[in-house]
């Protein structure tokens, strides 16, 4: 898997071809942009919690599969 | 990312986000499939040359098809300039290496029609080449096409043309 581990509590950078791989074996997605972006377009199956929201959220995401989180780009 | 504070140990960051995803030509879920996007609206089959092809042949090729342009490529079909009409009247024996405008402006396939119509009212550009973020040809959209269909389309929160 490509990636790179940053260091304890971080998360796991991955790019779209490991996403896609992912997702094939049951990751879940998460979309962390304001809900209105997540309306117009977002990854298929990804589900939306908004950075600011996340913490309130976040048990609304499953603990036992891998989350995959995404915004805009990198910038 | 938050969710590892909060005791998340599964976690994954896809920095590259939508816009990659997007870029790749990759479905999405969301309002923006119902309405056309660039690459939907564009007309796929536009006059195509190489560099050392003459101007004459290629106006021919052009006029014989209904098409007032082409689009200069390299064997993978990554854009190279544009001929528009001007350059399509020039000498018939230069190049169209030697005659046309190089680096046009390019827009990508995801980019929703009200955007890139309000674009290219704005910037009075009759049309442009649609390509993959990699230079690679998908179409031409036209001014005319993208303003009709912006006719019923809403404006959307994310701009998409940077």
């Amino acid at each position: 898997m490509f990636g790179r581990r940053i260091g304890i509590k971080v998360a796991m950078l991955i790019d779209r071809e490991t996403v896609q791989e992912m997702l094939k074996q049951g990751a879940q997605l998460v979309e962390v942009l304001p809900a209105k972006e997540y309306a117009e377009d977002h990854l298929p199956g990804a589900v939306s919690h908004p950075l600011k929201l996340l913490d309130q959220e976040a048990g609304q995401i499953g603990r036992n599969r891998p989350v995959i989180v995404y915004c805009w780009d990198s910038a | 990312m938050r969710l590892e504070t909060l005791g998340f140990d599964k976690v994954h960051e896809y920095r590259a986000g939508k816009l990659d995803w997007l870029a790749a030509g990759l479905p999405t879920e969301g309002e923006n499939n119902n309405c056309p996007r660039a690459g939907d609206a564009s007309r796929k089959d536009p006059i195509v040359c190489g560099l050392k092809d003459p101007v004459g042949d290629v106006r021919d090729r052009a006029k014989a098809a209904g098409w007032d342009l082409a689009v200069v490529v390299d064997d993978d079909r990554i854009v190279l300039g544009m001929l528009w009409s001007k350059q399509l009247g020039m000498d018939p024996d230069l190049t169209a290496e030697e005659v046309m405008q190089p680096g046009p402006s390019t827009f990508r396939p995801y980019v929703p029609i009200k955007e890139m119509a309000d674009h290219l009212v704005e910037h009075d550009h009759d049309s442009v080449p649609i390509t993959t973020s990699d230079g690679k040809l998908v179409g031409v959209l036209y001014k005319s096409e993208a303003v009709r269909l912006a006719a019923s389309a809403t404006a959307c929160v994310r701009k998409m043309i940077t």
